[in-house]
């Protein structure tokens, strides 16, 4: 194969964007869950189990990691872009934190829904 | 006024080393190129470009006292001794303070520099309102120094593929220009994760570009169109 530059990739907006949007996310159920905290007069294991005991507070925190994940994954690409050259090593790292990422997800759910 | 200058003849030298020099020189109203000029009485063989003198040939561009800049606009007055001068970081150097600037202009020519209108061109010339010219303001101006690119981390990871803050600016100052008609293709040509979106905004462009030039807010409004092209 001959040795040539090669861009034109269509996913850098795509990207750029949902990075954006799940740091939204992200701010918003931190400063949420700070702003519920603050308002405890004690905060003991049987407040954060009333808290994550309802599906909507569990639905949320989902919403949260997975937006986490995924702004990681963009952001973990981007080291690897810039500091990885060969393609098949990239390739590599680029696989195993997607997997990484997929199975943080249903750990995620595991722990939150108790399974 | 002492000097620490960058020195390297490919030929001779086996690597690059630094050069004090001194001048009997107040500083006074002198620019930074006014020294070099002497010093190079002094010893010949220091290698710098230079053309205009005056800031707007770009020619002169290099890395003094750690930051980028125009030797020709740099007061000597402002900078701290012993003043040192490297080249600008990021390009292969030809000698001394002159870099190839090869890769920079490859990237500026990627964005097609050029207005692309298919009307039959009349008879006088393509009139744009006053409004739509100001949308021109803060673009047109780049000389094409190279100082911002080679200020730009993203730049020294991907020379080869991120077009740099001086393309980028250049690439939104025609989709700006109300009188190309280029528009889908330039964003599609920057549409990629490395050519525009290696941008981190770093700012170092916006610190250094001698002309006072906005890269970083001209790349913010090509992913603005992007967006309004998207959604």
């Amino acid at each position: 194969m001959v040795n040539r530059i090669v861009t034109g990739a269509h996913y850098g907006l795509r990207d750029w964007l949902a990075q954006r949007v799940t740091a939204a996310v992200m701010a918003v159920y931190v400063s949420a869950v700070a702003g519920w905290a603050l308002l405890q007069p004690a905060l003991g294991y049987d407040v954060w189990t009333e808290l994550f005991s309802g599906n909507m507070m569990r639905s949320f925190s989902l919403l949260f990691l997975l937006s986490l994940f995924y702004h990681a994954w963009i952001g973990v690409r981007d080291i690897v872009m810039d500091y990885v050259k060969p393609a098949s090593v990239r390739l590599l790292i680029h696989v195993s934190v997607i997997l990484a990422l997929i199975l943080y997800v249903i750990w995620a759910v595991q722990i939150l829904w108790g399974l | 006024m002492r000097f620490k200058i960058y020195r390297y003849n490919p030929e001779a030298d086996k690597a690059p080393y630094m050069q004090d020099y001194e001048l009997d020189l107040q500083a006074g109203d002198a620019m930074l190129l006014d020294a070099l000029m002497m010093l190079r009485q002094q010893d010949d063989s220091l290698g710098f470009r230079k053309s205009c003198r005056e800031g707007v040939c770009g020619s002169d561009a290099m890395n003094i006292n750690g930051r980028n800049g125009l030797a020709c606009i740099t007061p000597l007055s402002s900078l701290k001794q012993p003043i040192e001068i490297r080249p600008l970081p990021g390009l292969p150097v030809i000698r001394d303070l002159i870099v190839d600037m090869t890769q920079f202009f490859k990237q500026y020519h990627s964005i097609k520099p050029y207005l692309v209108n298919n009307d039959p061109p009349p008879e006088t010339e393509r009139l744009q309102s006053p409004k739509d010219r100001a949308e021109l303001d803060g673009l047109y101006e780049c000389i094409l120094c190279a100082c911002c690119t080679t200020a730009c981390p993203s730049f020294w990871w991907n020379p080869d593929k991120f077009v740099g803050p001086s393309g980028l600016l250049q690439a939104y100052r025609f989709l700006a220009d109300t009188r190309d008609q280029d528009t889908a293709a330039r964003l599609d040509n920057l549409e990629d994760p490395y050519r525009l979106f290696r941008c981190h905004t770093i700012m170092n462009c916006v610190d250094v570009c001698p002309k006072e030039l906005n890269p970083t807010e001209a790349i913010g409004k090509i992913k603005d169109m992007m967006v309004k092209r998207m959604v």
